[in-house]
């Protein structure tokens, strides 16, 4: 038995409810923001929703909530079809960007406001209000109004108000977009344990991939309003589905050729080839003949902007060796680091990859 | 020696550009107050009978007097009609053209209409609106109710009523915007939390909106109290006054006093009570409510 902290109520701790989408779109007008998005969130389960700005993730939570309506398709929560009621039927808690903290009233007061509306009674308010302001490092700041609290308080106290509903879901809309990189980076590993804590499904929006992959079970990839890949953190970084899940995990981005880009593939025009910047590496009489453009130095490694055929690209290279712009480099690869994607429908071809390999290494 | 004649510039520049303003507010409100309030504790000057210090006379003649004891009574009673409902319709009315609603911005305009239109053709329209027999009210609750006709201005009884409503008209309006104006800053997303949070629109107002919009009650309020002892222009043109004082309120007994019966001296007087009300409920409003509003 871990130390999890157990919060009296009528739900036993780890009561998550599964989460399922089936074919919702949201549209205004002629605009689609999110286009026939199915999902399944399995039940207790930590799931990012992650995309670049404008690509649907935030409207989804939004209609997960019920602050959005749908335009088509079902939302169920626990199995239960909850597409027409109202957010405060779903049984659900949310932390908002903005932490959308009630400014007149102090701390404590917001903590408990769900409980009060509610109208759970004095003494259990009360309990577990200490029990959260205990687990969140709160109990000095009950008395404080919100616009007292520094920008990593305010977000705990968010946090609270979310956690102490003791509801089965929990959403979160970028909430750590307001605090410096260090701060984010405490609250990660916080929001994460909090989460297995408690055991509630918590569905997690952010454009920041670093965050989805540290945190989440499972990552859902969205692009312009689709559905790009849901895969866990793993998969999405080892296997990407399609060129844009492969560009947009990983730091800096994978690189992808044209097949043409090598010589001995010329033969199939219509693939595109993927490699990691941290994949490749020097090799004398390695199959990347590349020319260096732009060196930038990181301090562990290098990061090296090339050149082959026409397409620029970049490799992490170590930094021990001095690198001069226009210096040319011979790079290799180990084969089963190589992914293929075809060029006219972007889908992954996983069979294409030994053969490439081969090819390659010729 | 130079720095002295630096710093002594700086204050010229600084006395001129201020002077403008200042000459405007010493002319128009400084000087004529400070008289006023001189001018209360002499005689009123009749041809070649100049003023004379009488002291506190004129003070004991208003304390004595049962009309102005009736138009403050009056100016209570019109405050405590006028103020509630105005605000409360003021947000009533906020909350309703805040939301989506087809023709919002018509509906805002409408309201708003009454504060743009000058008092005194306003009291013109509601005159004939009161008129006994064919007025528009008349012919309302005759047509609904089948009341006999009433002469609604022209009654002791409901004379200040009649008032207080077209006040009521008048006001809500202008109190709207400023609502309005306070509803659109707080964040939707305080709004959306509460709903999350299971509750409901009502306590939505109550819990949220409404303590959100403490400041803008007050400034509302302090305003309203001082339209309520300031506006008279309708009274002229509905009541002047009548019958028997009913409709009279103390700002319209002033003037009747000081230029129409040519009692200036008093009518000081009675102005310096005026400003003393207004200064104390100015300052206990802002005392009374600053514990329970909350700035940003």
């Amino acid at each position: 038995m871990t130390s999890a902290p157990h919060i009296p109520g009528p739900k036993t701790p780890g009561a998550g409810k599964p989460i399922v989408l089936e074919q919702v779109s949201r549209t205004w007008g002629e605009t689609v923001a999110v286009d026939a998005l199915s999902i399944e969130i399995p039940a207790g389960s930590f799931t990012a929703l992650l995309g670049p700005s404008g690509c649907g993730k935030s409207t989804t939570l939004r209609m997960i909530a019920g602050l959005e309506t749908v335009s088509s398709g079902r939302i169920l929560i626990g199995g239960e079809d909850v597409t027409g009621q109202p957010s405060a039927k779903r049984d659900l808690s949310m932390v908002f960007q903005s932490y959308a903290l009630f400014p007149h009233l102090n701390v404590g007061e917001n903590i408990v406001f769900g409980l009060k509306v509610r109208r759970v009674g004095r003494a259990e308010r009360d309990r577990r209000l200490a029990r959260v302001a205990d687990l969140l490092g709160l109990g000095q700041l009950l008395e404080r109004k919100p616009g007292q609290l520094s920008g990593g308080q305010q977000q705990r106290v968010a946090l609270g108000r979310a956690i102490i509903g003791e509801k089965p879901i929990c959403l979160m809309d970028e909430p750590l977009s307001n605090l410096d990189a260090k701060l984010r980076h405490e609250m990660r590993v916080e929001i994460r344990a909090l989460q297995q804590q408690l055991g509630f499904t918590m569905v997690y929006v952010t454009h920041d991939q670093v965050e989805a992959i540290t945190m989440a079970d499972q990552v859902v990839l969205l692009n312009g309003g689709r559905l790009e890949q849901v895969a866990s953190p793993r998969d999405l970084y080892e296997k990407p589905a399609t060129p844009f899940a492969a560009r947009f995990i990983g730091t800096p981005p994978m690189n992808l050729f044209p097949a043409n880009a090598f010589r001995k593939l010329c033969t199939a025009p219509d693939f595109k080839l993927g490699l990691r910047p941290e994949a490749m590496h020097l090799e004398d009489g390695g199959p990347v003949n590349a020319a260096v453009r732009a060196v930038e130095y990181l301090g562990a490694d290098v990061l090296a902007d090339c050149e082959v055929a026409g397409t620029s690209f970049q490799v992490r290279l170590p930094a021990n060796r001095a690198f001069t712009p226009g210096q040319s480099v011979q790079l290799g690869f180990s084969p089963d680091a190589l992914h293929v994607f075809d060029a006219d429908t972007g889908c992954r071809r996983d069979d294409l990859i030994s053969e490439f390999g081969a090819l390659l290494r010729s | 020696m130079k720095r002295g004649f630096a710093l002594k510039r700086d204050w010229i520049h600084g006395w001129l550009l201020l002077l403008p303003a200042m000459v405007f507010l010493f002319a128009f409100t400084h000087i004529p107050a400070v008289t006023t309030f001189l001018n209360s504790f002499f005689s009123t000057p009749r041809g070649r009978r100049p003023a004379k210090f009488i002291g506190l006379s004129n003070y004991e003649r208003m304390l004595d007097d049962p009309v102005f004891w009736k138009v403050l009574w009056n100016n209570v009673w019109f405050a405590f009609g006028t103020i509630p409902a105005s605000v409360g319709l003021a947000i009533v009315m906020a909350l309703w053209v805040n939301d989506r609603l087809a023709g919002r911005s018509f509906v805002r305009m409408a309201y708003f209409t009454p504060t743009v239109l000058p008092l005194i053709a306003v009291a013109n329209i509601w005159l004939f609106f009161y008129t006994p027999g064919f007025g528009l009210v008349d012919q309302i609750t005759g047509a609904l109710f089948g009341w006999p006709a009433s002469n609604y201005l022209g009654n002791p009884d409901t004379a200040l009523n009649a008032i207080i409503v077209v006040t009521v008209w008048k006001e809500a309006g202008f109190f709207m915007i400023f609502y309005l104006a306070a509803l659109q800053a707080i964040p939707v997303t305080l709004k959306e939390a509460a709903q999350i949070e299971g509750a409901g629109r009502w306590t939505v107002f109550w819990r949220i909106t409404f303590p959100l919009l403490m400041p803008t009650t007050l400034f509302v309020c302090v305003n309203a109290v001082i339209n309520s002892f300031r506006l008279v222009d309708h009274i002229f043109i509905l009541t002047d006054g009548g019958p028997d004082n009913a409709s009279a309120l103390l700002l319209f007994y002033i003037y009747e006093v000081a230029f129409r019966f040519w009692e200036t001296a008093y009518g000081a007087t009675l102005t310096v009570a005026l400003l003393v009300l207004l200064s104390l409920l100015a300052i206990g409003q802002f005392f009374f409510f600053d514990r329970k509003v909350h700035y940003k």
